[in-house]
């Protein structure tokens, strides 16, 4: 491992005219996805259940088609490179992918969060100075430092997603495609991983994060968008689209600001005034 | 290396004297480590099945004929009593030795000593993951069951309602652990399980000249009990 993700020119993550099938499905599961993620872009994919949201993340960090299997037509490059025909460990080391379920993303071989973090960087075969180091920031960046002699098999739910988003960060890729992060979390967990993302967002880190709560959404990313029946129905940035009132439409709950703007509205109230109460 | 040589010991070496010479010694060993509790939980574990040997065999031992009485219709002999003690101690001597060694040897030096002579990384994986899957088996299987019981499901009280109580366990427990294993591949994938290169350790254990002799002394030993049985100089039974 050189310095995990630093190596190579970063170009951005593309997907021209993306069409994907799952192995065993006759049809497709996205299809005609336009999507560029450029250095520091973090985009925001919303939909309803099943609109294709986790396929669109499985696409875009790679993992499908190399390691779920299925077939891909269009295109899809992480920094020129080809996820048709890349290797699974090329992919890992330039995108890296967070699950829903925290339990599932431990390695279960650690026993302690450190050697979870270190899997990764392990695995790429960085030296062990390279390991402390990038496992020491992974740590330091997702605020967890404190954890690191803890058993991850018996942390809380939040605390073990963000040693799940730590483990990717510590092989320094240069993509993040987190797949609704805090889904399975309590709202405790889900401030916690909020925080984080919010904190990788503002250091420049490039995200696709897939996620029904608009919330956090609203608070990280710049563009936004929404996807229906594995199509691209709507897109722009994340003020316009999560302010748009067709959103609810396509099963998707407004931020929380928004919705309060539209209550004023609707009780004959100016919307200003959350302005001056803030 | 001790617990191999003997477990080997104890399957092997035929008789009395095998097994017991490695009940001593393991009882010795966990004593000298203070796991004598571990120990007797294992042997706790043993005890219904040891008792089913003692009992199948003593009263329905085929062809013998040294009764020891009789009661009722059933004929307990000797040789019958005398082959289910020796299963016995071998059975008790084989995993009193196998315990004692994962009593003795932390998982992860265990996995790190592995790994650096050469196990490859989907082994060290396997086994790492195998002895630790076992918790988190053991704590679905309570979510589930408190979950089950929140919606009326019985599994308390007389035997038949908790084996009734046991189908819808069951199901969830291995479609769950199905569907984990799908996510965790994707998720160790993620993390470049299947990179071609050598796993860099993060540790390396100490390995002291006394450890080392001690080492290729017990490989002697059972490399010794393995001839010994080849050329038929040791008896089996």
């Amino acid at each position: 491992m050189s310095a995990p993700g630093t190596s190579g020119a970063r170009t951005g993550l593309r997907m021209t005219d993306a069409w994907y099938r799952y192995p065993g499905s006759r049809s497709g599961s996205m299809e005609a996805i336009d999507l560029i993620l450029e250095p520091r872009d973090v985009v925001g994919v919303v939909g309803a259940n099943e609109a294709g949201k986790s396929t669109l993340a499985l696409v875009a960090s790679g993992l499908a088609p190399q390691t779920v299997g299925g077939e891909l037509r269009g295109s899809v490059t992480i920094d020129g490179l080809d996820t048709r025909r890349a290797r699974p460990h090329e992919l890992a080391a330039r995108c890296g992918i967070v699950f829903q379920s925290p339990a599932t993303q431990l390695s279960r071989t650690a026993q302690t969060v450190y050697e979870e973090v270190a899997f990764g960087p392990r695995n790429l075969g960085a030296t062990r100075d390279e390991i402390v180091a990038a496992v020491g920031e992974a740590l330091e960046r997702m605020g967890i430092a404190d954890l690191a002699g803890r058993d991850p098999q018996r942390l809380s739910g939040g605390q073990a997603q963000l040693v799940a988003i730590a483990s990717i960060l510590a092989m320094r890729p240069h993509f993040l495609v987190l797949d609704e992060p805090t889904a399975q979390l309590d709202p405790q967990g889900t401030e916690l991983v909020a925080e984080a993302i919010a904190s990788l967002a503002s250091a420049g880190s490039s995200i696709l994060i897939a996620e029904q709560k608009t919330d956090l959404l609203e608070r990280v990313c710049h563009r936004i968008l929404v996807l229906a029946s594995g199509r691209i129905v709507m897109e722009g940035p994340s003020a316009d689209v999560l302010g748009d009132a067709r959103l609810a439409d396509r099963g998707v709950a407004p931020p929380s600001g928004v919705r309060l703007r539209r209550a004023l509205e609707v009780s004959g109230l100016d919307p200003r005034l959350l302005g001056t109460a803030a | 290396m001790i617990g191999l040589v003997e477990v080997a010991t104890a399957l092997l070496v035929g008789t009395w004297t095998g097994p017991l010479v490695v009940l001593l010694v393991v009882l010795a060993s966990a004593a000298g480590a203070q796991v004598l509790r571990g120990v007797g939980l294992v042997l706790l574990t043993m005890v219904p099945f040891l008792a089913s040997i003692v009992v199948i065999n003593t009263f329905l031992f085929p062809g013998a004929s040294d009764a020891i009485g009789r009661i009722g219709p059933l004929t307990p002999t000797w040789s019958g009593l005398s082959f289910a003690l020796q299963i016995s101690v071998r059975l008790l001597a084989f995993s009193l030795a196998l315990s004692l060694v994962f009593l003795t040897t932390p998982v992860d030096d265990l996995l790190t000593e592995l790994e650096r002579r050469g196990l490859g990384r989907r082994g060290v994986f396997v086994l790492g993951a195998g002895l630790r899957t076992i918790p988190r088996m053991a704590e679905r299987t309570r979510e589930i069951a408190d979950a089950q019981r929140a919606r009326g499901l019985d599994t308390e009280g007389r035997p038949w309602r908790r084996v009734r109580g046991l189908l819808p366990l069951v199901a969830p427990l291995v479609f769950g652990a199905l569907t984990e294993v799908e996510e965790h591949t994707l998720a160790l994938e993620a993390r470049a399980f299947s990179a071609p290169v050598r796993r860099t350790p993060l540790r390396t254990l100490p390995d002291r000249p006394g450890e080392r002799l001690l080492r290729w002394g017990l490989t002697a030993t059972l490399v010794a009990v393995l001839v010994g049985l080849a050329v038929a100089k040791v008896p089996v039974p």
